[in-house]
């Protein structure tokens, strides 16, 4: 039964990642930018919970969702659409500055030790069913997870803003020649992308209640990881990456107890390398690709 | 003198410091269809490029309708009545036909008329409408030239720029797209057509431009089709 338990741990976290690689493979897909700063985002609404948790829980998850979809959007404005004609080497390393720069504005302002969020509090209560004992915190992630991840493949397969997305992400040049507004489609990923983002933020702080500073940091090194074992080249594989990673993370901590769990990340990591050398082109990649580096 | 739907004047494209188009001046009257044939690198391509912001003007500018459209963005360019077919059809295997036809319409000024010209373009061609729900991967170099074309129709453009539509066809497939641009033409919409086929296209165009070394060299009529000297002088000047 505790296999079973963890399992469904693993399916909840394994869905917050998914939600995070998503995030992240929207913005790749249209500006084929690794945005690191994304944590950050994540973050920002994780501290924003904090600043207003004295206010009703409503409140609270529409302010972070405010802020954190504020940020996504003036970030691309100000920070990454001067640079969007400049090499993709330059871009990567604004979304380092950029990550950089708000852990920095976090630790002056909030300090480097953590600020428990109590938000969603109750969520941490289990529910016993059929001998299981499942906290609702995993169940919400669960259904939240899912019906973002169903919300998002419906906006690009069936809307116009997602058609034009899906072509931008396929061939940007083209799809601007026949009339696709670049900077709607752009600012539309960003959009998105922050929405998932501020989902995780609340997701996140009511599994883990302390936020600090580079909160974000793990949780988009992790998703990135997942996307490339996925595979960066489509957003239902990287979806998948990002959900095994959650999954395998969940699954071999389950099996680790005290001070192994210290080697839980080595583990997962040295699982990325053994798949990675397996199937250079990611694990759900159809071809896999072949690359001369040297 | 009658209204200029698409002007160039002194249009000037630069890779670095190779100059592929100098000095251009062309001038394309409403509902006309002009020709423009060259060697490889004469500038034709770099010239469509220019015309709608994917590469940017060195010096000179880019008229349309009389108002200058130089240095705005393609999609702007688009949603002022400028259809572009690239070269290489470049449409979206991954996509089905119906969804490449939809972003065609991403330009549209105005969503009235849609279905009419939905029927304009599947009457233009027929394989296409019978191909709605396959990829674009899926269609043969023919329907992905007509899949092209249909979906630069349905901005409703006033100018559509045409990169070598014929290329890679088999000779009946390139009957059949001249046949449509001719059809297109007589609905009023003014053509700019880049080709390697010299003489199909003097022959179909109302004027034909020749260029080489990215400049114009030379101004053919439908009546110069078959003086092949003139044409082979032309493209070896």
């Amino acid at each position: 039964m505790s296999t079973l338990q963890a399992l469904v741990d693993a399916v909840a976290l394994g869905s917050i990642y998914a939600l995070v690689a998503v995030g992240i493979g929207l913005v790749f897909g249209v500006l084929r930018l690794i945005n690191f700063a994304y944590g950050e985002l994540i973050t920002a609404g994780a501290y924003t919970l904090w600043v207003l948790r004295s206010l009703p829980a409503v409140v609270a998850i529409l302010a972070c969702f405010a802020v954190v979809v504020s940020l996504s959007l003036l970030l691309e404005r100000v920070a990454f659409r001067p640079l969007r004609k400049a090499t993709p080497a330059t871009m990567l390393i604004a979304t380092f500055a950029v990550s950089y720069l708000l852990q920095s504005i976090y630790l002056l302002v909030f300090g480097s030790l953590g600020n428990s969020v109590s938000t969603l509090a109750g969520l941490q209560q289990a529910v016993d069913l059929g001998g299981l004992r499942i906290r609702w915190i995993t169940i919400v992630s669960l259904a939240c997870g899912s019906l973002l991840l169903i919300g998002t493949a419906i906006l690009l397969g069936r809307t116009s803003i997602g058609l034009h997305m899906r072509a931008a992400a396929t061939d940007f040049q083209t799809a601007r020649v026949l009339g696709v507004r670049a900077n709607r489609v752009i600012a539309f990923a960003f959009l998105v992308s922050g929405v998932l983002a501020a989902s995780v933020s609340v997701l996140f702080t009511v599994q883990n209640s302390l936020v600090t500073p580079d909160l974000g940091v793990p949780i988009t090194i992790f998703a990135l990881v997942g996307v490339v074992v996925g595979g960066l080249d489509r957003l239902w594989t990287a979806t998948l990456g990002g959900f095994a990673i959650g999954f395998a993370y969940s699954l071999l901590g389950d099996k680790l107890s005290g001070e192994a769990r210290v080697y839980l990340p080595s583990l997962v990591f040295g699982l990325v390398i053994v798949v990675l050398l397996l199937r250079p082109g990611g694990l759900f990649a159809g071809q896999p690709r072949s690359v001369e580096r040297v | 003198m009658p209204d200029a739907m698409l002007e160039l004047e002194g249009l000037e494209v630069r890779y670095g410091v190779v100059a592929a188009v100098r000095a251009l001046d062309l001038r394309i009257e409403r509902g006309e269809l002009v020709g423009l044939i060259g060697p490889n690198g004469a500038g034709k391509s770099s010239t469509l490029l220019a015309i709608m912001g994917v590469v940017p003007v060195a010096r000179g500018e880019v008229r349309l309708r009389g108002v200058s459209i130089t240095g705005r963005a393609p999609e702007a360019i688009a949603r002022a009545g400028i259809s572009l077919v690239p070269e290489g059809r470049h449409i979206f295997a991954g996509l089905t036909v119906e969804e490449n036809l939809r972003l065609g319409r991403a330009a549209r000024r105005d969503a009235n008329g849609v279905e009419a010209d939905l029927r304009r373009v599947y009457g233009l061609f027929p394989a296409i409408a019978g191909s709605l729900s396959r990829q674009g991967s899926a269609l043969s170099g023919g329907q992905q030239q007509q899949l092209a074309i249909a979906r630069a129709l349905l901005a409703r453009p006033d100018v559509l720029l045409l990169d070598e539509p014929s290329l890679g066809l088999a000779p009946t497939v390139v009957e059949s797209v001249f046949a449509a641009l001719e059809e297109v033409r007589a609905q009023g919409v003014t053509i700019l057509l880049v080709e390697q086929r010299a003489q199909v296209t003097v022959s179909t165009a109302d004027r034909t431009y020749v260029l080489a070394n990215g400049e114009l060299r030379l101004s053919l009529t439908p009546a110069d089709a078959n003086d092949t000297a003139r044409l082979a002088a032309a493209y070896l000047s």
